[in-house]
């Protein structure tokens, strides 16, 4: 992987910032001056952030609805074919597709699918798990994790150039201004 | 609600969910250091001994039981159904609050929620743990159970019978216990970044490491993080109330008079709330002050769980005048009979007391004098477990010793080994809730972190 070192071994470059409203405002101007590669690193989730930079919502409802869904076929059919193709036992005369008891297996077959699904998709989604990410390199960066919030302009921004973005990421207020390694 | 405080009268101003002179710093520090220490306190060892022995006695009853049959415990005909089931139903109940916590307290947006919520969430699955013990062992050789507590195509050709509410059991009690694990691991992949990037220690930092997945709080992980949060929330809710009421059918499909009543799920899922609060409360109260807490889990906390242990326990007493008023209102003088010897029968006086701890005693929580002393209300808390084990053993027990023909009557009584296997199972429950509480951050930290002025963002012109 590592047979030739890249034109430039840079990541991007980080600004770190004292407080969520710093970051917020630092990330209205960043997208405003025309940047676009950007990503946002904070301590606690804080909803604008997504909004302003991504600008995109995941599609994961949509996988949990189809996960839940098939959940309760799943159960249902499970069911139905135990109770009424395979093994069919007859109870006291009672239907053997006697529908309303195979609802709570459904119900909860259902949940589970579907909870699993958002707990999967979110950790897939995100990329996750991933043992390695270039901000890791910086030494700061392990206050992310407790209370500095940090903004990363990509290198693979088509208006990326490493000094200018530092320059820039100086003048949104940044408590400092990092290189990330590759 | 913090704001909404500022125009009150001092004295109706309530505690804050957390104490003033926190900041993001401070609450990471004071929360991330007990698991990060390289001590080991002698009072958590001291315990953990305690506890370990009682696990040890459940591998005891346990390897017994298995050597032996079930013919060591008490149970017999006409009490086919004892021990295994009330205590199945009382950890399984006890297991409810947390995610009621977690859950349901998430969707109506209350913040005294966040810093109890994790350990809650815990407790949840430990005592999960423990319920599952019960009818998996009462079967009797476990490994031979599972052709007919699970599909899966077998040499035998057989299935379970998906008509019975034994098999909702263990689909609702299973799926409960997954989705409860994935529920509390999720909330706790943020945190687990949190360890890996503070721990000193190489090893702790790649133990930490490995679980938190390479989380990076990036604003697209948040987003996907929220959402997740909040769909495993709205999945949870449903769940919770589903697992009891599943729990309740057990008794409530069958016609046997004391089980065979509509009032169940509702009174059963209350009750499970109440004990679930008991519980919380019989943990945090000596939690928050050895760990040194109070700031994080305020008298806010302990009130308000004080109040939902008052709501809910006046549902359950509801619930017993109801199973009174339904006896009566039957006519059936079997209903009468039950209801009778129920109340003045052999095991009158088991009635007795779990009357007088659940409607009589939990009275005292209208005092706020009394909801925010914490000595008194962690005996309460206890005696309220006390009461709804008894809860359980008045339905199943007065209902079964006595049935329909004076020609199978028969006492019950519990072995030694009954006993055994239950303060085993404590035990058990104590031996992890301490692990848990050593080794993993007992309080969420980011959420804590999000109750902070710090992280308020004004929104400008941005609207919602």
């Amino acid at each position: 992987m590592h047979t030739e070192a890249p034109a430039t071994p840079l990541h991007g470059v980080m600004a770190e910032y004292e407080s969520g409203q710093a970051l917020v405002e630092a990330a209205r101007k960043t997208m405003a001056h025309g940047y676009r590669k950007v990503e946002a690193y904070t301590p606690v989730p804080i909803e604008e952030l997504n909004d302003i930079i991504h600008k995109e919502r995941t599609i994961l409802p949509k996988l949990v609805l189809g996960g839940g869904l098939t959940g309760m076929a799943t159960g249902f059919a499970l069911q139905y074919w135990a109770s009424v193709i395979e093994y069919p036992m007859n109870v006291g005369g009672r239907p053997q597709a006697s529908w309303t008891a195979f609802i709570v297996p459904s119900y909860e077959l259902t949940i589970l699918f579907a909870a699993l699904t958002a707990a999967i998709g979110m950790i897939l989604l995100s990329g996750l798990p991933a043992p390695y990410h270039p901000v890791f390199n910086v030494e700061r960066f392990s206050m992310a994790s407790s209370d500095k919030f940090f903004l990363v302009i990509e290198r693979g921004d088509a208006k990326f150039d490493r000094h200018s973005a530092s320059e820039f990421l100086r003048t949104t207020g940044a408590k400092g201004v990092y290189d990330v390694v590759e | 609600m913090a704001d909404l405080n500022i125009h009150r009268p001092m004295a109706l101003q309530e505690t804050p969910v957390i104490l003033p002179g926190h900041d993001f710093e401070t609450v990471t520090e004071t929360i991330s250091e007990v698991p990060l220490s390289r001590r080991f306190p002698l009072g958590w060892v001291g315990f953990l001994l305690v506890a370990l022995a009682g696990a040890g006695m459940l591998q005891m009853a346990l390897g017994y039981l298995v050597l032996k049959g079930i013919g060591i415990w008490g149970n017999n005909v006409p009490v086919g159904w004892a021990f295994d089931i009330i205590n199945f139903v009382w950890w399984i109940g006890i297991g409810h609050a947390g995610t009621l916590i977690s859950a349901i307290l998430l969707l109506f947006k209350q913040q005294w929620r966040m810093s109890i919520s994790r350990f809650a969430e815990a407790m949840t699955i430990f005592a999960v743990v423990c319920a599952a013990i019960f009818p998996v062992f009462h079967t009797g050789r476990p490994w031979l159970a599972a052709y007919w507590l699970f599909p899966y195509p077998n040499a035998m050709g057989l299935w379970p019978q998906f008509k019975s509410p034994l098999i909702w059991d263990v689909f609702a009690v299973s799926t409960y216990a997954t989705v409860s694990v994935v529920f509390w691991y999720v909330g706790l992949i943020p945190d687990l970044a949190t360890m890996r990037d503070r721990a000193v220690s190489k090893t702790k930092a790649v133990i930490y490491g490995v679980f938190a997945l390479g989380w990076r709080g990036s604003a697209r992980h948040w987003h996907r993080y929220e959402v997740a949060t909040l769909i495993l929330a709205g999945l949870s809710t449903p769940l919770v109330l589903s697992v009891h009421t599943v729990v309740s059918f057990d008794f409530a499909v069958s016609l046997i008079p004391g089980w065979h009543a509509t009032i169940f799920p509702p009174y059963f899922v209350a009750g499970a709330i109440y004990s679930g609060f008991a519980m919380v409360l019989s943990l945090a109260i000596p939690v928050r002050r050895f760990y040194g807490m109070e700031s994080l889990i305020t008298m806010r906390h302990i009130d308000n769980m004080a109040k939902v242990m008052l709501a809910t326990g006046l549902i359950v007493g509801y619930g017993y005048m109801m199973e009174a008023f339904f006896a009566w209102y039957s006519a059936s003088p079997h209903e009468r009979f039950m209801m009778w010897n129920r109340m003045f029968g052999p095991y009158g006086w088991s009635y007795w007391t779990l009357i007088t701890i659940n409607v009589v005693m939990v009275q005292l929580l209208w005092l706020k004098r009394v909801r925010t002393n914490t000595v008194l209300l962690f005996i309460m808390s206890i005696f309220v477990n006390i009461g709804m084990w008894l809860e359980r053993f008045v339905i199943i027990v007065t209902s079964l010793n006595r049935d329909f023909l004076p020609s199978s009557w028969g006492m019950y009584y519990p072995t030694i080994w009954d006993f055994m296997t239950f303060f085993g199972t404590i035990g058990l429950f104590l031996t992890l809730f301490l692990l848990f509480l050593r080794f993993v951050p007992m309080i969420s930290i980011f959420e804590v972190k999000t109750l902070l002025p710090q992280s308020k963002v004004k929104g400008d012109h941005h609207a919602h």
